[in-house]
């Protein structure tokens, strides 16, 4: 059995070799047949035809930061699950056990699964899935600086940026 | 032996390599004439008889355009986020079975360019790294709208796939394999899991919409509110790869819908017809070759199907789109697996 797999695996290689091959000769050749006369006007980040201001890569709120988190635990549940599914149905087992086995799994399945649903309402609950958040809600510390040494030391960053 | 081997995989690879390139290709004309059907239009009709070398002429024209890589961007990142697409996309038809065995000259042939046991956790995990693509590119061109694109792309992605994976437990639970050929000989006949599955059927139908980024969940590239989205600042070949990855991702979800659902190559009545035949290699060889012809005729169904919903629905508000994907579709698809659970117990 091992070296089906093996050999399985190895004509996926040579899929994915195929796929580069092809991704790399289309790229060539556009390249080898296209014009190009760049000026600094056509090579500007398109901004509705204004001046970009700023850049893009800055710090931003990606907002499904939580949704992210759940999603991974989900994930790994779903990691779990796939082996899970395919024994559960199995007919030799079911009746090695008399039935017993597929209730078994069942029911320690949804368990399983319970607790996920658990933490999928808290999070509902909390508004974690909810892509609008009606109130921001700033995070408060209690710290001895204040607040006008944080926003000029981010301006001077800033500043340093710029330059 | 070994050599006749690998030779033999080199040609199934570049037949599938071919079917899926010409299917993309010609959905491209296939999604403008649809259009045009549902908007009382002509269509494209120039370029050959009923336009039907159009597909060939955008090709060249996205070849013979000049690109630009916008200064401020990162290069390297630039051109791989776009080749990632389409090596992603490409990778994922590896596994599909087209039709059964054929019998020539003794030989078995299967259908299939690659037979895993794991061939449905595959395509669910070559499916899922797509999204690099978009990422990458969205984030490489230093530009705002795609930089919102990348953004929707990812959230988007890891939402609906949840639901997805949840769907394809449920057939597991039933069939007790992931491997796609051994799913499709379970629905000899008329045996299709659809019967068994119809909510099943609707989530990954759902998911699999929001997954290829197809109108009425395509917020990445939405015009109206991001110009091109993750794709504004690309041109030429690169954008080419972009649009062609999501045609093939069309075909692979199509032909993984028919293959999970609604009976891959099998048909009614296919077993009267194989002992109609006298002699057993040529009735099999038949059955296959209808089987085959009946295969692409409901994969043509449902690339079709994703056209016609993008003509007809509006697009969702994002907000709405991650409500349907947590709160209504998780829940649901949960609720499938108990169900399932609970019939094949009780029923079998």
């Amino acid at each position: 059995m091992a070296e089906t797999y093996t050999s399985d695996f190895g004509t996926i290689l040579l899929f994915l070799i195929g796929s580069v091959i092809f991704v790399m000769l289309g790229l060539f050749t556009a390249k080898l047949i296209r014009p190009h006369r760049p000026n600094p006007e056509k090579l500007t980040t398109y901004e509705s035809g204004e001046e970009p201001i700023g850049n893009a890569w800055v710090q931003f709120n990606p907002r499904f930061y939580v949704v992210a988190l759940i999603f991974i635990i989900f994930d790994v549940e779903l990691a779990f699950l796939f082996p899970w599914a395919t024994v559960f149905g199995r007919r030799e087992l079911i009746e090695a056990t008399n039935g017993a086995w597929g209730w078994f799994s069942l029911i320690e399945m949804f368990i399983f699964i319970g607790i996920l649903i658990l933490g999928l309402a808290y999070a509902w609950a909390k508004g974690h899935l909810d892509w609008i958040k009606p109130k921001p809600i700033l995070p408060q510390s209690r710290s001895g600086i204040p607040p006008d040494v944080y926003r000029q030391f981010n301006a001077r960053q800033e500043a340093k940026r710029e330059a | 032996m070994e050599s006749v081997e690998l030779i033999y995989k080199a040609v199934y690879i570049l037949v599938i390599f071919g079917i899926t390139l010409l299917i993309a290709t010609y959905s491209t004309y296939a999604e403008r004439k649809v259009a045009a059907f549902i908007q009382d239009r002509v269509g494209p009709n120039r370029a050959g008889p009923f336009g039907l070398m159009q597909p060939l002429a955008d090709a060249g024209k996205m070849f013979f355009k000049e690109e630009f890589i916008p200064a401020k961007s990162n290069r390297m990142l630039f051109i791989i986020g776009p080749g990632i697409a389409m090596i992603v996309a490409c990778m994922s038809s590896a596994v599909i079975p087209f039709g059964d065995m054929l019998i020539i000259g003794g030989r078995e042939i299967y259908l299939q360019a690659i037979e895993v046991n794991i061939g449905m956790l595959y395509i669910f995990g070559v499916v899922s790294l797509g999204v690099y693509g978009l990422m990458i590119g969205g984030w490489a061109s230093n530009n705002k709208f795609s930089l919102l694109g990348a953004i929707r792309a990812a959230s988007q992605n890891i939402s609906y796939e949840l639901a997805m994976g949840m769907s394809i437990i449920a057939i597991l639970m039933m069939t007790g394999s992931l491997s796609l050929r051994e799913i499709a000989e379970q629905q000899a006949g008329f045996n299709w899991n659809i019967w068994y599955q119809p909510l099943g059927f609707i989530i990954f139908l759902t998911c699999s919409f929001a997954e290829t980024n197809r109108t009425p969940f395509d917020l990445p590239e939405c015009e109206t509110e991001l110009i091109g989205g993750y794709h504004t600042e690309y041109s030429s070949m690169k954008l080419g790869l972009y649009l062609f990855a999501e045609y093939i991702n069309i075909f692979v979800a199509s032909a993984v819908m028919a293959t999970l659902y609604f009976g891959a190559y099998n048909f009614p009545f296919m077993e009267n017809l194989r002992e109609a035949f006298s002699d057993p290699v040529v009735g099999n060889n038949v059955v296959t070759l209808i089987g085959v012809a009946v295969m692409f005729a409901k994969i043509f169904f449902f690339i079709f199907f994703f056209m016609w919903v993008r003509w007809t629905l509006p697009r969702f508000r994002y907000d709405q789109l991650m409500k349907l994907g947590w709160q209504i579709l998780i829940p649901l698809a949960i609720l499938n697996i108990l169900l399932t659970g609970g019939g094949i117990l009780l029923f079998d």
